[in-house]
C-alpha cells in the first residue's frame, strides 16, 4: 500500500460529515441528554445528604450507608455518606464495556456514529492524535474487573435492602416503594451479572471446555451468561433509569411530596430524615 | 396489488475517479438512470450500467452471493456489500449513492487497494496444534462452535473500512483492525492451538487502540459479533497478562 496514504493522521471533512441518509444522530442526542440529566440529578442528590431513607426504604444512592453501619469508623467523614459509596457504581459503569462504547461515541465523537466524520482538530478535538485505550486515563479501563468485584458486593447489599423493604415493625408487607426497590434490585443484578469481564472470568478465558468436570461447569456458566451478556446494553440503560426512579420515589415520599401506598396502612410521607 | 412488479426507472449516483499520487480518491459522483427490475441488488444495477452506459466502470465482484467478499463499497454512506443490498429496501424517490470504501487507496471508480490487509495477515502466527498427529485431535462440539462463528468471515474488509481507528486515523502501521482481531481470537481460543499470541495482540495488533465502539460489528455482513465475541475476550486476556496484578502473579508462578 502507498506510504503516503498510510501516513496521514486525522482524515475528516468536519464534524458530522457523512453520506449516510438515516437518522444516525439520534443515539448521540439521546445519550448526551440521558447522561446529563442523570449526572446532574446524581450530583445534586449526593450533595443533598437527606431524604434518602423513609419507612423500610433506602435510596440506592446511599446503599449501603457506611456511616450508619459503622458510625465510629466513619466518624471523621463529614460529607454526605453518598460519597463513601458512589465511586463504586460510578467506576463500574464508567469502565463498563457498554458505557465505554456509548460515551466514546456520544461525548468524545470517536466516532460520532459509524461512517460519520469526526471533528477537526480544535475545540471539540484538542488532540490531533488518537491513542484509544493505550494511555492514561483510558488505560485504566483495563481494571474494570476490580470494579466488578465491588459491584458484586453492592448487589448483595441491594438484596438485603430489597428484603428489608418488605418488613416493617416485624411485619411482612409491601408498598409501592418495595415494588420499585425490587425492580431496581433485579435490574441492577441483571446488569452486573451480564458484565463482559464476568463472562471472561467464569469461563471465557478457557480455550477448551473439554477437560473434565471443571471445564464442563465453566462451559455451563459461560454459555448461559453469554445469553445475559447479549442484552448487557439493555440492562445498562434500564438499570440506570430504575436507580434514578427508585431514588426519586424515596426522595418524594421522604420530603412529603407524595404518599407511599402500602399494606401496613402507614403514612410516612414527609418523615424522611434530613441530617 | 401489494407492490409494482414492473421495471422502475431509478436514479444512481456513482463515484467515478482515479487516485492521485498518494492513493487519495480523486473524482466525482456521476448521475445515471437505470431501469431496475424487481428483486435487484445494487450490484445488478451497476452491472447494467457497465453493460449499457459506462463500459469502463470499474467494479470488483465474483460470487454475487455474499460469499466471496469482493464487492464491498459504501451505499448511501453505509459500508455494505453491493450484492447483498436490495434496492427495494431503499426509498424509491431518492437516488442511490455508491462510493468506494473510503479507508483504502483507490485503484479506480469503486475498486480500492486492500492489499494492506494481506500484509497484516502474514504477520499472524498460524494455527499451531499441540501435535501433528491429526488422528489424536479430539474436542467437544462446544469448542468448535465458539470458533466456528469467526470462520464465517468472508474477508470483505467492511469492518476494517468502518473502523474509525483506520478510517479516520489511518493507524495502518499500529493496528491490525477488527478482521484480524477476529482471526487472532479464532486461533487463541482454538482448543488444539498452543501458540501464544497475547504479546502480539497487545503490541503489534494494537488492541488497545480499539475503543469498542462496535462499528465493525454493525457493518459485518456475516453478522459476526466481532466486538463482543472476539475483541472484548482478547482485551480481557491482555488484562490477565499485563494489567491485573493477581492474574499476572498466577501466570508468573505457572498457574494459568
Ligand atoms: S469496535 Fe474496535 S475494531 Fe471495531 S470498529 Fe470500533 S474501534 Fe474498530
Ligand atoms: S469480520 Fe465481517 S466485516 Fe470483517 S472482513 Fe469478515 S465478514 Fe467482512
Ligand atoms: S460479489 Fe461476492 S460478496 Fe458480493
Amino acid at each position: 500500500m502507498l506510504e503516503a496514504f498510510l501516513s496521514k493522521n486525522l482524515v475528516t471533512q468536519g464534524f458530522g460529515k457523512t453520506d449516510r441518509k438515516d437518522a444516525w444522530w439520534w443515539e448521540q442526542v439521546f445519550t448526551v441528554v440521558a447522561l446529563t440529566v442523570f449526572g446532574l440529578y446524581g450530583v445534586y442528590r449526593a450533595f443533598e445528604n437527606g431524604f434518602y431513607e423513609v419507612g423500610p426504604y433506602l435510596s440506592p444512592f446511599y446503599s449501603p450507608n457506611l456511616k450508619a453501619l459503622f458510625p465510629q469508623a466513619f466518624d471523621w467523614f463529614q460529607l454526605s455518606p453518598a460519597f463513601l459509596i458512589l465511586w463504586a457504581p460510578l467506576g463500574f459503569r464508567g469502565t463498563c464495556y457498554f458505557y465505554r462504547r456509548t460515551y466514546y461515541r456520544a461525548i468524545f465523537n470517536d466516532p460520532p456514529a459509524c461512517a460519520v466524520d469526526k471533528p477537526k482538530q480544535g475545540l471539540l478535538r484538542p488532540l490531533a492524535d488518537y491513542t484509544g485505550e493505550t494511555l492514561f486515563p483510558f488505560i485504566l479501563q483495563n481494571f474494570h474487573r476490580y470494579f466488578l468485584y465491588v459491584a458484586l458486593v453492592l448487589v448483595a447489599f441491594h438484596w438485603v435492602h430489597a428484603f428489608q423493604s418488605i418488613f416493617w415493625d416485624g411485619q411482612i408487607g409491601f408498598g409501592v416503594g418495595s415494588l420499585i426497590v425490587w425492580l431496581d434490585t433485579i435490574l441492577l443484578t441483571l446488569y452486573v451479572f451480564s458484565c463482559h469481564s464476568l463472562r471472561h472470568l467464569i469461563g471465557g478465558k478457557l480455550n477448551t471446555f473439554t477437560g473434565g468436570i471443571f471445564s464442563r461447569i465453566a462451559y455451563f456458566k459461560w454459555f448461559n451468561q453469554t445469553k445475559l451478556n447479549q442484552e448487557h446494553w439493555l440492562y445498562a440503560w434500564v438499570s440506570l433509569f430504575t436507580v434514578g426512579l427508585c431514588d426519586l420515589y424515596i426522595r418524594l415520599v421522604a420530603n412529603g411530596t407524595i404518599t407511599d401506598w402500602n399494606t401496613w396502612g402507614l403514612d410516612w410521607s414527609g418523615v424522611g430524615c434530613l441530617h | 396489488m401489494m407492490m409494482s412488479l414492473g421495471v422502475v426507472d431509478r436514479e444512481f449516483h456513482v463515484f467515478r475517479g482515479l487516485p492521485d499520487a498518494d492513493g487519495e480518491h480523486i473524482g466525482e459522483v456521476k448521475s445515471f438512470t437505470v431501469p431496475v427490475q424487481p428483486g435487484w441488488v445494487v450490484l445488478d444495477a451497476l452491472l447494467y450500467l457497465q453493460a449499457h452506459n459506462a463500459p469502463d466502470l470499474a467494479i470488483r465482484w465474483n460470487c454475487k452471493a455474499a460469499k466471496c467478499g469482493s464487492c464491498a463499497a459504501e451505499i448511501n454512506g453505509l459500508p455494505s456489500l453491493m450484492c447483498k443490498t436490495r434496492l427495494d429496501h431503499m426509498p424509491l424517490d431518492k437516488p442511490v449513492l455508491v462510493r468506494p470504501m473510503r479507508t483504502f487507496p483507490l485503484i479506480k471508480d469503486l475498486v480500492t487497494d486492500v492489499s494492506w490487509n494481506y500484509e497484516i495477515n502474514k504477520r499472524i502466527t498460524p494455527f499451531t496444534p499441540y501435535n501433528d498427529d491429526q488422528s489424536t485431535w479430539r474436542y467437544f462440539q462446544e469448542d468448535a462452535d465458539r470458533v466456528q462463528e469467526f470462520r464465517k468471515c468472508i474477508e470483505c474488509f467492511l469492518c476494517q473500512n468502518s473502523c474509525h481507528v483506520i478510517r479516520h486515523h489511518r493507524k495502518f502501521n499500529h493496528f491490525a483492525g477488527p478482521r484480524f482481531l477476529v482471526r487472532l481470537a479464532s486461533l487463541e481460543m482454538h482448543p488444539l492451538d498452543v501458540a501464544d499470541r497475547i504479546p502480539f495482540i497487545k503490541e503489534e495488533a494494537g488492541i488497545g487502540l480499539c475503543n469498542i465502539t462496535k462499528c465493525c460489528t454493525e457493518r459485518c455482513p456475516e453478522d459476526i459479533r466481532i466486538t463482543d465475541n472476539a475483541i472484548i475476550p482478547l482485551k480481557e486476556r491482555v488484562v490477565d497478562r499485563y494489567y491485573d496484578p493477581i492474574t499476572m502473579l498466577l501466570h508468573k508462578i505457572g498457574i494459568k
